[in-house]
């Protein structure tokens, strides 16, 4: 029987906690070092909200997660309007020339170095002379996270039955008001967890955002990265763990977004 | 002038020839089935007269006017499609008023008409549901109610009845007719099981390779099929291949290597060939104990094969045999069993002949 597979044998108990251990314990650590009080790192001194309130007092560093939200955000739309397009191209449209071609350069970046992406970035933006800052960096999380929207997006197309566009055809919608009253909502949870795909991937990202931003513009991880290059204060703890708190946040919300669709008769949107 | 015209119609996706050169007319009212086997093109036709195909060659007039170009959501056809394709996300009421609110019909009327259909389908109580909380019998209703909303010219039926099982199939069967009756719609089915297309339909056309071998009645089809492949793709058929070796007065007698002569009576247009195949029905080939032993009481000529009974398939309302002839050519037979006690019933290995009429042979070129 199903059941006796699925029980919990004292062996696979162990298996498992193990495994979460290896996976959650450093982040465990993180977390509760961000309650510290005392100044080093390694040394526990008592609960305390103290490196909360300097993180909320650093003006840099506030400024640098604002920085990193916005250009998440921003990125993260762009790049969730093109990629939904494209995975639209790719799954509906006619089988036009180039297609294969057009289709495996969209996914390269999934499997390109960033070290390569975000050094092509820069010589593009250095030979259009255009200032680094914010929109130069939300430009390149937008190329560097579109992919990741098609994907989930043309997987989530291609379980749909193509007959429902034709019915809303048959019953007198042109393809415009087809694709927008049947399919859009469809897909819709599909679209959703590829924005915060590429949210969480945009607020993530060291290398290409190094490469691209300029001067007084940094994000959160490269100010975190940097400040860690000087010696860990207990504050990037701190921080670190508000980041882990708004991404747990997305992938709950994100999950709920993909089982929302499954309850609709489709497979999920894989995450 | 009939309401719908086919005319020359051609598609070919790439090297492949779906429908070829292909001509139908289509009165009105009426409850017409494409059968053929699968790939033979009916269902490209079909999507060619719903708007999802546009023909290379051809003109399709519905009511007079050319709609071969004319884009899905401007014809006044509607379809119901194989899986139905319900929209998941809207309810079946929503399901059911998406084509009437595409019309831009009022809110009023809309509710009255989505009533209507939920009663003409019996699905009323139901109409706050979803696609996937109902049966797939009710999910059939629901795409015939939607399909049915608009009051198309043409209704279009892909395979509607091929998702259900069999004792729900001959249900529905019935009901699609009766429906069709009252309504008085033009319902044009596609259809691979032949059972079916002969229930409802009042015309079948038969495709095959991308052509409309034959369109006629059910009871023509079987009985007066036009060709040797028609013969055996409706029902069961015994054929032996012969040449004509005689012709007087409408009769013609072929001999043949499996059976011997064997008399026929000739249809119209009479075979030009000498090359032919004799077919009989298998229903119309009786056993008997011992040969009949005139003609005269029958005032017809009778052909008596003599042979031995191989198999003997009960099948409930009929019995089918299988008898070896001397030639070793085999025979089906199969009688109605209208009596519940089995004294006319045949075993295997007894000496039987196996007769029929010169008139319910057919004569079919080779």
């Amino acid at each position: 029987m199903a059941h006796a597979a699925t029980r919990l044998t004292r062996f696979n108990m162990t298996s498992l906690a193990l495994g979460l251990a290896f996976l959650y314990l450093p982040i465990v650590i993180l977390v509760i070092y961000s309650f510290n009080a005392s100044r080093l790192v390694t040394v526990w001194g008592g609960w305390s909200l103290r490196w909360y309130h300097e993180f909320f007092s650093d003006r840099a560093m506030l400024d640098a997660a604002w920085m990193s939200l916005s250009v998440a955000a921003v990125s993260a739309t762009l790049a969730t309007l093109l990629g939904t397009l494209a995975a639209v191209g790719l799954a509906r449209g006619e089988r036009f020339r180039g297609r294969a071609l057009f289709s495996g350069m969209l996914y390269s970046p999934l499997v390109m170095p960033e070290v390569i992406s975000g050094l092509s970035l820069l010589l593009l933006f250095v030979a259009l002379n255009a200032e680094r800052g914010f929109w130069t960096v939300t430009i390149a999380h937008t190329t560097l996270t579109m992919c990741f929207v098609t994907v989930v997006v043309q997987s989530r197309l291609a379980t749909l039955d193509r007959s429902l566009e034709e019915a809303a055809m048959d019953l007198g919608c042109d393809p415009v008001r087809a694709f927008l009253l049947v399919t859009l909502p469809l897909i819709v949870p599909a679209i959703v967890a590829g924005w915060m795909l590429a949210f969480t991937l945009s607020l993530d990202d060291v290398v290409i955002a190094s490469f691209t931003t300029g001067p007084g513009s940094a994000t959160l991880p490269i100010r975190i990265y940097s400040e860690v290059r000087l010696g860990v204060k207990p504050e990037i703890n701190a921080i670190c763990t508000l980041v882990i708190a708004l991404i747990a946040v997305i992938i709950v919300v994100a999950s709920f977004a993909s089982k929302l669709s499954s309850a609709r008769g489709e497979s999920a949107a894989p995450l | 002038m009939p309401l719908l015209r086919i005319e020359g119609v051609a598609k070919s996706f790439g090297n492949f020839r779906a429908v070829d050169q292909l001509s139908l007319d289509i009165r009105a009212g009426e409850f017409f089935a494409l059968l053929g086997p699968s790939g033979c093109g009916k269902t490209t036709l079909l999507r060619m007269l719903a708007g999802f195909e546009t023909p290379d060659e051809g003109r399709i007039l519905l009511g007079g006017s050319d709609i071969a170009q004319v884009l899905p959501h401007e014809r006044p056809v509607n379809m119901m499609f194989q899986n139905y394709a319900l929209f998941p996300h809207l309810s079946v009421r929503d399901n059911i008023a998406f084509g009437l609110r595409r019309a831009g019909m009022a809110r009023k009327d809309i509710a009255t008409r989505v009533a209507e259909m939920l009663a003409l389908v019996k699905l009323e109580g139901l109409e706050k549901r979803k696609p996937d909380q109902l049966s797939g019998g009710q999910r059939q209703r629901v795409a015939l109610a939607r399909s049915l909303a608009r009051r198309p010219q043409v209704l279009l039926l892909d395979e509607p009845l091929a998702a259900l099982d069999k004792k729900l199939r001959e249900s529905t069967q019935g009901e699609l007719m009766e429906l069709q009756r009252r309504l008085g719609m033009t319902f044009i089915i596609v259809t691979h099981d032949q059972e079916e297309a002969m229930t409802m339909a009042g015309r079948i056309g038969v495709m095959d390779a991308g052509r409309l071998v034959q369109v006629a009645t059910p009871r023509n089809l079987y009985e007066a099929p036009a060709s040797r492949w028609i013969a055996e793709f409706v029902g069961d058929i015994n054929l032996f291949n012969g040449q004509v070796a005689a012709r007087e007065n409408g009769r013609l007698t072929v001999s043949t290597a499996e059976a011997g002569p064997l008399a026929v009576s000739e249809l119209w247009p009479p075979v030009t060939k000498e090359l032919v195949s004799v077919a009989i029905r298998p229903e119309k080939v009786k056993l008997s104990r011992r040969a009949p032993a005139s003609d005269a009481g029958l005032s017809q000529t009778i052909n008596r094969l003599a042979g031995v009974v191989t198999d003997v398939n009960y099948l409930g309302g009929v019995t089918s045999y299988r008898v070896k002839l001397e030639t070793g050519a085999m025979v089906r037979s199969s009688m109605a069993n209208t009596a519940r006690l089995d004294v006319d019933a045949y075993l295997a290995g007894q000496r039987v002949v196996a007769w029929f009429t010169a008139d319910d042979c057919l004569v079919l070129e080779q």
